[in-house]
C-alpha cells in the first residue's frame, strides 16, 4: 500500500492529464441533483457532494444497453442474424465514487460472474474501469453502511481511496489499477506515510461515529425461509407500496433486466433494460399466470431477496450496502431498515392447541 | 399533536369499536422528516398510529381501488374529489365508505424545503402557519404559505366535497387564484421552444412509473406502456418513448385529474409532471366549464355528448 498527497492546486491538472489515458466519470450537479456523467474536456467532478440521487451502477450497467443488431432486409445476406455491436471498452475511471457504491459492484458481481456464466457486457465494463473512491466525511441520517459490512472509508471494491483533508487529498492506493491511475495523472508527491495513516484512521473513526442509523442482520441466517415468507407482517409492510421502480432503479445492488428487440424500418437492435421486481410484468408468464400477482408478493420478494435469499445463497451478507437511496426516494416511505428489523426479530408464534 | 390528528383518531376508534367499518386507511408518521406513510388500521388499539400534518400529500383514493371491505378513509379536498371520480367510474361503492373529511390547509413541498438548506434536515415541525426546520447547528422558521406544494398553492377546493364526518371546521377557500399561469406560459411558446421545453423536462425521467402508480386514476389492469401485443411504446429510455408515455398518460387523465399533485410528489427526480395534466385541466375547464370530482351525479365531459360542444368536428 502507498499513500501520497495530492495538493488541490494539482487536482485539476492531474485529472486533465489522466484524460489522455482514461475516460473520466464523476459527480456533476445538474438541476439541483448530483449525477455521475462522463467528464468533458476541462470539466471537473464536483467532489463537494453528499451522494448522487441515483447510484452510479449505470456506468457499468446502463439502464438501456444495446447487445446486438440485426437486419430484417431479406435482400441482405446477413438478414435475421444477430451481430455483436462494437462497444468502447477503453479504460475508464470513476472519480469520487462513494465507498458504498463501489462495494455494491462486488455484491452484484456474484450474479454477473459465476463459475458457469460470465456476463461479458457487465464484466468488460467492470474490468476496464478504475474506481477512485472518495471517503465519506459527512454521512446522512439514512446511511447505515457500517452495519451492512461496508462503511464510509471502506476500501473493498476500490482501486484508490481519496480522503479530503482540506487543502489536499490523501490518496491511498489499494490495487495496481489505482497505482496506474496515479501515474497517468502524474501525482506522486510522497508523504510521511505513518502520520498520514494515523490521520486517516482518526478521520475514519470520526466519520463512522457520525453514522446514527443501523440495521440488525445477525438472526436472518437462522430464520427458516418459509417462516419469514409466511410472516404476518407483510400485508402491513406492503400496504403503502405503489409498486413503482424507484427503489430498484436507484439501488446500486439491484441487477434485474429484461431483453427486448426494437425495430425501425428494416434495422433492429436487441437491448437489455433494467427491470424491477416491483412491476407486475416482471413475473408474468406467457400463459397469463402470474406467480407474483399481488402487491404484497412483490414487496416481499424485494426484501426476501435482499435480506434472506441472497445472504443464504452466498453466505457473504445481505444484498444491500446501506446507501439509503431507496429510503430517501420512496414516495410512500417504505423503509428497508424497518423491514430488516421486522425480519431479523421475527419469531413464529407457536399456537398451543 | 395536531387537532385534526386527534379528531381522526377519535372518529376511527369509534367506528372500529362500533363495527361500522373493517379498517381505516390513513397516514402514520414516517421515518424521515416531511414524510408520512399511508397505512391500514384494523383494530382500535392501533388507531394511535394515525397522524395528520402537512406531509400527507399522497392521495389515499389510490388505496381504495377494488377493495371489498367497509373502509373508513381519511380524505382531504383532492382525495375526496378522486373518491367521487372512483364512484363515477365504479371503482368503489359509496356504501362501502365512511369518509373522514379533512378540511386541508395545504401540504408542504419537501424538495423545495430541502433545497433551501445546504445541510441535511434532521427534523421539521409545524405550528399554525409556520414550518420549523432543524438540522445540526441550525434552525429556521419558514412561512408555510411560501413552501406549499405547487398544486396546493393554487388549490381552490381545500374542503372535502363529499364526507360522512369532518375532522375539523370548514376552512376558507383560496380566492382569486390564477391556476393556469404556468400553462399559459408553455402555450405561448413557439413549437420548437415547446419541444425543447418538454425534452428538457423529461430527459431525467427513468421510467420508474412512480408518477403513474401514485395516481388514483391510473388503475388499468394493464397500462398501455406495459402491453406487449401490440407493443405501443418502446421500453428503453429513448426520449420519444418517454414522451409518448407522459403525453398519453396525461390524455388518459383528461377531465379526471383533480390536480392532487401525488404524481409530482412521487417522482424521485422531482420532474414537473403536472405540466401535462394541468394543460388538460385547463382545456376541460375552459371548453366545458368542468372541474373533476365535484359531483357524482354528473358525467365527465369526455364520456358525454352535448349538442353545444365547442368543437366544430362534433357538429
Ligand atoms: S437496498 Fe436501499 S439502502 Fe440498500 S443498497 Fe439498495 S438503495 Fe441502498
Ligand atoms: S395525474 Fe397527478 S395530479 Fe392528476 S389525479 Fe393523478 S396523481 Fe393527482
Ligand atoms: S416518477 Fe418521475 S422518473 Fe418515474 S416515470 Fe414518472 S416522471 Fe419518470
Amino acid at each position: 500500500m502507498k499513500v501520497i498527497k495530492i495538493n488541490k492546486e494539482n487536482w485539476a491538472g492531474g485529472l486533465e492529464k489522466s484524460k489522455g489515458s482514461y475516460r473520466l466519470f464523476g459527480p456533476v450537479k445538474n438541476n439541483e441533483l448530483h449525477e455521475f456523467k462522463q467528464l468533458d474536456k476541462e470539466e471537473l467532478p464536483d467532489c463537494d457532494y453528499f451522494n448522487t440521487r441515483l447510484s452510479p451502477k449505470s456506468i457499468i450497467y446502463p439502464q438501456s444497453e444495446t447487445m446486438f443488431e440485426f437486419s430484417l432486409d431479406e435482400n441482405r445476406e446477413d438478414h435475421h442474424i444477430l451481430k455483436e455491436i462494437d462497444t468502447d471498452y477503453s479504460p475508464r475511471a470513476i472519480i469520487g465514487i462513494r465507498p458504498c457504491d463501489a462495494a455494491a459492484f462486488l455484491l452484484v458481481k456474484r450474479n454477473f460472474s459465476t463459475p458457469e456464466y460470465k456476463d461479458s457486457y457487465w464484466l468488460n465494463a467492470y474490468e476496464t474501469t478504475t474506481f477512485i473512491g472518495l471517503a465519506c466525511g459527512n454521512p446522512h441520517d439514512t446511511c447505515f453502511c457500517t452495519t451492512t459490512g461496508c462503511g464510509p472509508f471502506n476500501e473493498e471494491g476500490l482501486d484508490l481511496l481519496l480522503v479530503d483533508a482540506g487543502d489536499c487529498y490523501f490518496a491511498k492506493t489499494i490495487t495496481s489499477k489505482g497505482e496506474n491511475f496515479l501515474r497517468a495523472a502524474g501525482w506522486d508527491a510522497g508523504t510521511d506515510v505513518e502520520t498520514v495513516c494515523e490521520q486517516i484512521k482518526t478521520m475514519k473513526q470520526e466519520a463512522e461515529a457520525k453514522i446514527t442509523s443501523f440495521v440488525a442482520t445477525d438472526k436472518l441466517k437462522d430464520k427458516k425461509t418459509t417462516d419469514l415468507f409466511d410472516a404476518p407482517f407483510w400485508e402491513e409492510t406492503a400496504f403503502a407500496c405503489i409498486n413503482c421502480g424507484a427503489c430498484t432503479y436507484a439501488c446500486p445492488t439491484c441487477w434485474c433486466f429484461d431483453i427486448q428487440d426494437e425495430v425501425s424500418g428494416y434495422s433492429g437492435i436487441r437491448i437489455r433494460n433494467w427491470d424491477s421486481c416491483m412491476y407486475p410484468l416482471f413475473t408474468l408468464h406467457g400463459s397469463g399466470h402470474n406467480p407474483r400477482s399481488t402487491n404484497m408478493q412483490r414487496v416481499r420478494q424485494r426484501f426476501m431477496h435482499k435480506l434472506k435469499y441472497y445472504p443464504d445463497r452466498y453466505g457473504e451478507g445481505i444484498l444491500c450496502v446501506g446507501c439509503g437511496r431507496c429510503i430517501r426516494l420512496c414516495s410512500v416511505n417504505i423503509d428497508i431498515r424497518r423491514v430488516c428489523d421486522l425480519m431479523n426479530s421475527y419469531e413464529v408464534q407457536v399456537t398451543s392447541d | 399533536m395536531s387537532e385534526r390528528g386527534a379528531k381522526i383518531r377519535e372518529i376511527s376508534e369509534r367506528l372500529l369499536k362500533e363495527g361500522k367499518i373493517d379498517m381505516v386507511i390513513g397516514f402514520r408518521k414516517g421515518t424521515l422528516p416531511m414524510m408520512n406513510e399511508p397505512c391500514l388500521v384494523k383494530s382500535p388499539e392501533d388507531v394511535k398510529n394515525l397522524v395528520w400534518d402537512s406531509n400527507c400529500g399522497i392521495n389515499l383514493a389510490k388505496y381504495l381501488i377494488g377493495r371489498k371491505e367497509k373502509i373508513g378513509v381519511v380524505a382531504k379536498g383532492c382525495d375526496s374529489r378522486n373518491i367521487v371520480t372512483h364512484l363515477i367510474e365504479n371503482k368503489i361503492k359509496r356504501d362501502q365508505l365512511f369518509i373522514i373529511g379533512v378540511p386541508c390547509e395545504g401540504m408542504i413541498d419537501r424538495r423545495k424545503i430541502a433545497s433551501m438548506f445546504e445541510k441535511e434536515i434532521k427534523e421539521v415541525a409545524e405550528e399554525k402557519n409556520k414550518i420549523i426546520v432543524r438540522g445540526s447547528g441550525f434552525e429556521k422558521i419558514l412561512e408555510k404559505s411560501e413552501v406549499l406544494q405547487k398544486n396546493c398553492a393554487i388549490c381552490i377546493h381545500r374542503n372535502p366535497v363529499i364526507y360522512d364526518e369532518l375532522a375539523a371546521d370548514i376552512v376558507k377557500e383560496q380566492k382569486n387564484v390564477d391556476r393556469y399561469k404556468d400553462v399559459r406560459q408553455i402555450e405561448s411558446m413557439p413549437p420548437e421552444e415547446k419541444r425543447d421545453y418538454f425534452n428538457d423536462l423529461l430527459s431525467p425521467c427513468i421510467r420508474c412509473y412512480a408518477c403513474r402508480n401514485a395516481c388514483p386514476l391510473c388503475y388499468c389492469p394493464t397500462c398501455f406502456v406495459d402491453e406487449s401485443r401490440p407493443q405501443w411504446v418502446g421500453k428503453g429510455i429513448d426520449l420519444t418513448d418517454i414522451k409518448t408515455f407522459h403525453f398519453l398518460r396525461a390524455y388518459h387523465c383528461a377531465g379526471r385529474c383533480t390536480d392532487c399533485g401525488a404524481c409530482e410528489r412521487a417522482c424521485p427526480l422531482g420532474i414537473d409532471v403536472r405540466a401535462f395534466t394541468m394543460k388538460l385541466e385547463k382545456d376541460c375547464f375552459e371548453l366545458y366549464g368542468w372541474e373533476a370530482g365535484m359531483s357524482k351525479d354528473e358525467r365527465p365531459p369526455l364520456d358525454t355528448y352535448r349538442p353545444d360542444d365547442p368543437n366544430d368536428f362534433f357538429k
